[in-house]
């Protein structure tokens, strides 16, 4: 399994503002003991999610050049829950960036209900930060291709294709 | 411009945020990782916070100077503080209670300098 925990971006407002998705799907795994007879996405996994969504935010404000580290999050509150069939929406803005790091707020929706919001704060290394040796690997927002991501839906879609097909 | 109980309180609402602490364990004596229990990236948070909650713009190291006294500044030797180390404390972190740390000049005590008076002596510095 890859650790991809949004779908694609549906908005990218660079400095500013990213909006992402996440299909659940009854497809995962984890949802068939989260929890048996009434599966429901992680709350670790959303905030996940969410700092995925805020992390490439902070990242492709300055190019990508730093190691973007899920450092903190402060405050985080679950209103709801999400289950199979429920398209998440990731809202991060973000709040300050710098030299040494960033935060972002971020909520995460289902249609009009909100279901989680939080605050989370990333430190930047650089490779060569002697730290960066000493740091789990698990914190690192990118990884394993996590930019990916980006790149998803920009080959188009199949619904323009069907469009030209029945012209 | 903003008295100093206002900026007081403040601070207090920002620590109380970033740090998860009840408002009044944020006394002006109180000193962040001792007292308060911050870690080394809270003072990120806390600095993101202050900027955010004042209007206000903190250079890199300006509230909490990194590496003032480490065993390669030459500024410590058999585990106090030099003269020459506690001037250059009394430069970087003038808003510190630097007289009360010269008397003790232990450097383990350094973490002490950080306190919630310090951090509103340098907010008032910079809103004034």
């Amino acid at each position: 399994m890859r650790w991809y925990w949004v779908d694609k971006f549906i908005e990218f407002e660079s400095g500013h503002r990213a909006r992402s998705v996440k299909n659940v799907s009854l497809a995962e795994e984890h949802l068939h003991d989260h929890f048996p007879g009434f599966p429901v996405m992680p709350a670790s996994l959303m905030i996940e999610g969410m700092a995925q969504t805020g992390g490439i935010l902070l990242g492709e404000k300055y190019e990508f050049q730093y190691n973007v580290i899920l450092a903190k999050v402060p405050k985080v509150t679950f209103h709801s829950w999400a289950c199979p069939g429920d398209q998440l929406i990731y809202t991060a803005l973000l709040e300050n960036a710098g030299k040494e790091g960033g935060s972002v707020s971020v909520t995460a929706t289902v249609g009009d209900r909100l279901v989680a919001e939080a605050e989370i704060v990333f430190a930047h290394l650089t490779s060569e930060d002697p730290q960066l040796s000493r740091i789990d690997q698990k914190n690192f927002v990118f990884r394993m291709n996590l930019l990916d991501i980006l790149t998803v839906g920009k080959a188009g879609s199949g619904a323009a294709d069907s469009d030209a097909g029945s012209n | 411009m903003p008295s100093s109980e206002e900026i007081f309180q403040k601070v207090q609402g920002t620590l109380f945020d970033a740090l998860g602490v009840d408002e009044d364990e944020v006394t002006p004596t109180a000193t962040l990782i001792g007292d308060l229990g911050a870690e080394s990236i809270d003072f990120l948070d806390i600095v993101f916070r202050l900027e955010k909650n004042f209007d206000i713009k903190i250079p890199r190291g300006e509230l909490f100077p990194e590496n003032i006294a480490s065993s390669d500044s030459g500024f410590v030797v058999d585990g106090k503080v030099t003269p020459e180390g506690i001037a250059q404390l009394r430069e970087k972190m003038p808003h510190a209670d630097i007289d009360s740390f010269a008397k003790d000049p232990q450097v383990s005590r350094i973490q002490d300098l950080f306190t919630v008076d310090m951090i509103c002596k340098f907010i008032s510095a910079r809103v004034r």
